[in-house]
């Protein structure tokens, strides 16, 4: 506790009442606010008949909640999005890890050129790189299946094949996000005290043997937190499917994210009450995701 | 001998890596030049036969992209400007003032980072819509004219500012706006300058509450038009590449010339605890 300033406390709150004032009214009334009418709007059948006039607005209770259980769309989309996340997620973590080691080593050159290259396509636009990617992907024209070809693999018809519409997504996402978490895993690499790799390496440790024990636990904190982030904004996906998929989700719903199920049952179809239903469940599993990240973190450090 | 080879192995690895991740945005620039179709020919080729800008000449006639852009524009300095002054002034009182609550409000707003922005967005549109905002500038614009994580930001910079400094100024009678103008504003120059950018960026490549808000043509972000576009023309290759470019390359161009700044803002971000 710090003693009071020489001016008097209730002058130094009211400076701060007015420096909060425009921030909190704007998260107030544009975030906080929402969330909670978010939470209500699913209890009740709000659609276009309830945007038109409120009066046929009627609270159903958990009536949304039991039709998207027995709504086979969103169980399609909620294994799409845990897909994309479970699978996308540790890939783009692993391909950043990789380059950060490789550009933590004393052998690397020219760090600075590298470190910006991998980085950029992370502050390029998502809708414009998807634009690009789509064509990338196309089995005659598109670039890929051409330096897949070189290799002797057949050409993969990424965006029409339900199988493959998934992995193209995520190529994607590596490609566009490893960047970030590169530069952190760099960052978390630079902490590591020189001394303690000496250390064991007098005490006979191999190079993978220091990996494992020495870079990986002194990492927990980078990863807890890039598995967190990574967690979250994954679970949110919306704008690949859309724009590689002209807004369907397609093929055959093998892109149906739960952010485009969401957007198309709520700003499309109006079906907002259901909508919210299914933004809160989005919630609650991020919610359960995140929580279970910190606990096995503990786990591991007691 | 080995130490050698090793690097040489090292760098040949960085030097694919790098080819392959430059590939995409490369290819966007070369098929945005090539004569019409022959982004779709077979064997697909990487450069163009006879370069042509005719299509960025299409993209602001035909297309009319040009209005896209400076709505890009517009939006992405409002929101800059005006954020930069609400989370420069929030996050300064968070970090220096005194006042009952502070930091139980300030734990209230890092718990609300963990509810993603789309389950507010459907009761967001609603109040807009009570408000007249739906399809205005201004609908986009003010939500995101304070975020919690820009408040983070500078209040984890603000924190290092003495607090001497700010006693003495009181001492000699100096109001708190005027500190805050006068001494405090000068020292949070660099974290503004980070927040700036990556604001800018940010609002810039927003897609999914611009495409929900915006609902006429003439207020539509390029991000928006791109994709609606992109829909429509999906056969003319090289046209949709040249909207790529100039949706992208000013924000590329941008990252670079501000880079360190940016990548500081990561790093601040990255190694809350």
């Amino acid at each position: 506790m710090r003693a009071p300033g020489p001016r008097s406390l209730p002058q130094e709150a009211r400076a701060a009442a007015l420096f909060l004032a425009p921030g909190l009214a704007v998260i107030g009334l544009f975030f906080l606010v929402p969330i909670a009418a978010s939470f209500l709007l699913s209890f009740t059948d709000f659609d276009i008949y309830a945007l038109a006039d409120t009066s046929n607005l009627r609270l159903v209770a958990l009536t949304n909640y039991a039709a998207l259980a027995r709504d086979p769309l969103f169980w399609i989309a909620l294994r799409n999005t845990f897909y994309f996340v479970f699978v996308g997620g540790p890939l783009t973590l692993g391909v950043a890890l990789a380059v950060a080691l490789l550009l933590h080593s004393k052998l690397a050159r020219w760090k600075g050129l590298f470190r910006t290259v991998f980085f950029a396509p992370y502050v390029t636009t998502l809708v414009g790189v998807t634009v690009v990617f789509r064509y990338l992907y196309h089995p005659r024209f598109g670039l890929l299946d051409r330096a897949l070809g070189w290799l002797g693999i057949a050409p993969i018809n990424w965006l029409g094949d339900p199988h493959w519409a998934m992995a193209a997504i995520i190529l994607l996402a590596i490609w566009k996000n490893s960047g970030y978490a590169m530069i952190l895993f760099i960052a978390g690499l630079g902490n590591i005290p020189e001394s303690l790799h000496e250390a064991a390496k007098i005490d006979g440790a191999g190079a993978l043997a220091r990996f494992r024990h020495v870079t990986l636990p002194l990492l927990a904190p980078t990863f807890l937190f890039l598995g967190i982030t990574t967690t979250i904004g994954y679970f949110q996906f919306f704008a690949e499917p859309y724009v590689l998929t002209g807004g369907v989700g397609g093929p055959l719903n093998a892109t149906l994210s739960m952010g485009l199920l969401m957007y198309k049952q709520g700003f499309r179809w109006w079906n907002m009450g259901y909508a919210a239903a299914i933004a809160f469940v989005l919630f609650l599993v991020i919610l359960a995701v995140s929580a279970v990240q910190f606990a096995l973190q503990r786990r591991r450090e007691a | 001998m080995r130490r050698r080879a090793g690097t040489i192995l090292v760098n040949a690895v960085l030097a694919a890596g790098a080819a392959v991740t430059l590939t995409p945005i490369l290819w966007m620039i070369s098929a945005s030049t090539m004569p019409t179709g022959e982004a779709n020919t077979f064997p697909p080729s990487f450069f163009p036969s006879r370069p042509t800008l005719a299509h960025y000449g299409e993209l602001f006639t035909r297309l009319n992209l040009g209005r896209s852009f400076a709505n890009s524009l517009i939006v992405a300095t409002a929101v800059t400007f005006l954020s930069l002054a609400a989370n420069g002034m929030a996050g300064y009182a968070f970090a220096k003032l005194r006042f009952a609550g502070r930091d139980r409000l300030f734990s209230v707003l890092l718990a609300a980072m963990l509810v993603p922005t789309p389950v507010a967005m459907l009761p967001l549109f609603l109040i807009l819509r009570a408000m007249g905002l739906v399809n205005t500038y201004a609908g986009v614009v003010l939500p995101a004219v304070s975020t919690i994580l820009g408040i983070f930001l500078i209040r984890q910079f603000a924190l290092s500012i003495p607090d001497d400094l700010l006693d003495a100024a009181r001492l000699e009678g100096a109001g708190e706006l005027a500190i805050f103008r006068r001494i405090v504003l000068p020292l949070l120059l660099p974290v503004m300058t980070t927040l700036g950018i990556v604001t800018f960026l940010a609002t810039w490549n927003d897609f999914l509450w611009p495409l929900v808000v915006l609902t006429g043509e003439s207020r539509y972000t390029l991000p928006v038009s791109l994709a609606i576009l992109s829909g429509e023309h999906a056969q003319d290759t090289e046209l949709m590449m040249a909207g790529s470019v100039l949706t992208i390359l000013p924000v590329l161009l941008l990252f670079l010339a501000l880079q360190r700044y940016y990548i500081a803002g990561i790093l601040i971000g990255g190694v809350k605890e």
